[in-house]
């Protein structure tokens, strides 16, 4: 189960891999064992998990043009003008039709999330009626949560994110799922990225758990940025490198011109 | 064939207080802003605004015009946040239906199939069911029992959409990638008001593109305006893209009253369409 024991070849590169790409691999972890569904992860570095996903352990799956189709080959992130191949029109009411069937792992943010995986990025405030600062409202994280697996890419890593109780449930957690009974059969959330490490909800209580820490990141320092409970294993391995196939292909293909960067600033 | 052509003002004369609109497009994508600024200009209140909000909904909480809007997102796409909306939301007091975006389109559904509501499981564990507690939950009634999310039907007085293109009886053709909701909102609706690009001859339709692209049926259309970069800023592929410095612009305003009384005199208030574009075209 230890990402950290695959070989570690950037040696044959040139130029080690750097923590955004590190953190792109530990997303791209997520979608292994998908099969031949929707990626369809939200923002750049998602993206290029997705995409890396798909040019290399997980070729099976199709993802967006990010306008309204499936492209059929290997789209690069940020350039604009990329001309996608086509492999099926996927206009949004498409898109909802496939988020209902299941067949879609998604990616999104979150403005708070709690130890239970319950994700806000609707409003923050304790009165709906009136929010101190209103977000993006529910979008599709309901639809999202009980129907598709999710994960989370979360580049603040700290604890005004990271809280015991969300403001606002948008995207449900365990303990809400639990409450629903049969009807939530299909909620799994898979991972949660952050630039310090990568948590899973493998515990017996579906509580979020330490998976794996980045290099050069410590165990007390994700501790300490994070505002609840942890579970934390014994032995927490490190996140693994990428591969030299992977930072190849993430560096020369997926992201020409490392726009990943600009979410680590 | 009928003749539906008519203004933006006619399209205004046609609505009353109190209704419930819906408006097409989605996000800062084909929205028939010509519509919404000769709402704007009108003395029309306690209006209740659905859409798949961009600057529409921004530009009418802003106004006062509304007392409840219905949305699953409001964004301004290159802009995430619409920050007119989001100040009308922190200010209070303007009533809301929140819901999942999918979920938003089944409401449209059983309002277009005249059913009370479509089931779904988006919205079980999430504040979607808290924050709007008038929204039930429905048990199947075969032996699977589960309990689910019967979204309403979104039953709507008016809606308001725009088109690449159109015939004069109220045929509606799009041209871009994606039609979004609109025929849904059509059909959802007592009474449609579609504007266009361009109103065609109906035999020219197949001239502009395939047969796929004529989807909304004049049975479901009531006034057809010709308003040429009627979307505007909002994008309209082919036609034009989305005008990125003037949203810029509009949504900096947010931050500036001064600002925002000057794009209020300047485009808001312009008396007609032409007279915005005749602004626009000066800048």
């Amino acid at each position: 189960m230890s990402e950290s024991s695959e070989v570690n070849s950037t040696e044959a590169t040139g130029s080690p891999a750097t923590l955004d790409e590190v953190v792109v691999i530990a997303l791209a972890e997520a979608f292994r064992g998908d099969g031949e569904i929707l990626c369809n992860p939200i923002g750049t570095v998602p993206m290029c998990a997705g995409r890396l996903a798909r040019a290399t352990f997980e070729p099976d799956m199709v993802y967006t043009d990010g306008i309204a189709a499936l492209s059929a080959e290997l789209l690069p992130v940020g350039v604009p003008g990329a001309e996608a191949i086509p492999e099926t029109y996927m206009p949004y009411r498409s898109l909802f039709d496939i988020v209902w069937s299941g067949r879609r792992h998604v990616v999104m943010g979150a403005s708070q999330m709690d130890m239970y995986g319950n994700q806000n990025f609707a409003a923050i405030g304790d009165d709906y009626s009136k929010p101190k600062a209103q977000l993006l409202g529910m979008r599709g994280a309901p639809g999202n949560l009980i129907n598709n697996k999710t994960s989370y890419w979360i580049p603040n890593h700290s604890t005004r994110v990271f809280v015991p109780k969300v403001d606002v449930v948008s995207g449900p957690g365990y303990d809400r799922i639990r409450e629903v009974g049969e009807a939530g059969r299909f909620h799994d959330i898979r991972r949660v990225v952050t630039p310090l490490a990568a948590m899973d909800f493998e515990t017996d209580d579906n509580r979020m758990r330490l998976r794996s820490i980045h290099p050069g990141v410590t165990v007390d320092q994700v501790i300490e940025n994070t505002g609840f409970d942890l579970v934390i294993p014994d032995d927490v391995p490190e996140s693994r490198q990428p591969t030299a196939e992977e930072l190849d292909i993430l560096r020369n293909q997926i992201d020409p011109n490392s726009t990943r960067k600009a979410e680590f600033a | 064939m009928p003749n539906k052509l008519m203004s933006e003002d006619d399209v205004i004369a046609q609505l009353s207080d109190g209704m419930t609109i819906g408006i097409g497009g989605w996000g800062s994508r084909r929205k028939p802003m010509s519509l919404v600024r000769a709402l704007l200009r009108s003395d029309l209140k306690d209006l209740t605004i659905v859409s798949y909000g961009g600057p529409d909904v921004g530009l009418l909480a802003k106004s006062g015009k509304v007392r409840k809007l219905a949305y699953g997102f409001v964004s301004l796409d290159s802009i995430p946040l619409e920050p007119h909306f989001r100040q009308a939301r922190q200010a209070g007091g303007l009533e809301v239906l929140e819901l999942d975006e999918g979920a938003f389109q089944l409401g449209l559904l059983a309002a277009a199939h005249r059913v009370p509501f479509y089931p779904c499981r988006a919205g079980l564990g999430s504040d979607m069911m808290t924050n709007n507690p008038d929204i039930r939950t429905v048990k199947s009634p075969y032996d699977d029992g589960e309990e689910l999310v019967a979204i309403p039907a979104m039953n709507l007085d008016v809606s308001l959409i725009h088109m690449n293109r159109a015939d004069a009886a109220g045929n509606g053709q799009f041209l871009g990638p994606d039609l979004y909701f609109d025929d849904l909102f059509a059909m959802a609706a007592e009474k449609t008001f579609m504007s266009c690009e361009k109103v065609i001859p109906t035999e020219d339709f197949l001239k502009e593109g395939s047969v796929h692209t004529i989807k909304i049926p004049r049975i479901f259309v009531n006034g057809v305006v010709e308003a040429p970069r009627g979307a505007h800023f909002t994008e309209c592929p082919p036609d034009y893209g989305r005008d990125e410095a003037f949203q810029k612009e509009y949504a900096a305003t947010a931050k500036d009253p001064e600002a925002w009384d000057a794009f209020q005199a300047r485009y808001l208030a312009a008396p007609s369409h032409e007279a915005y574009l005749a602004e626009i075209d000066a800048r």
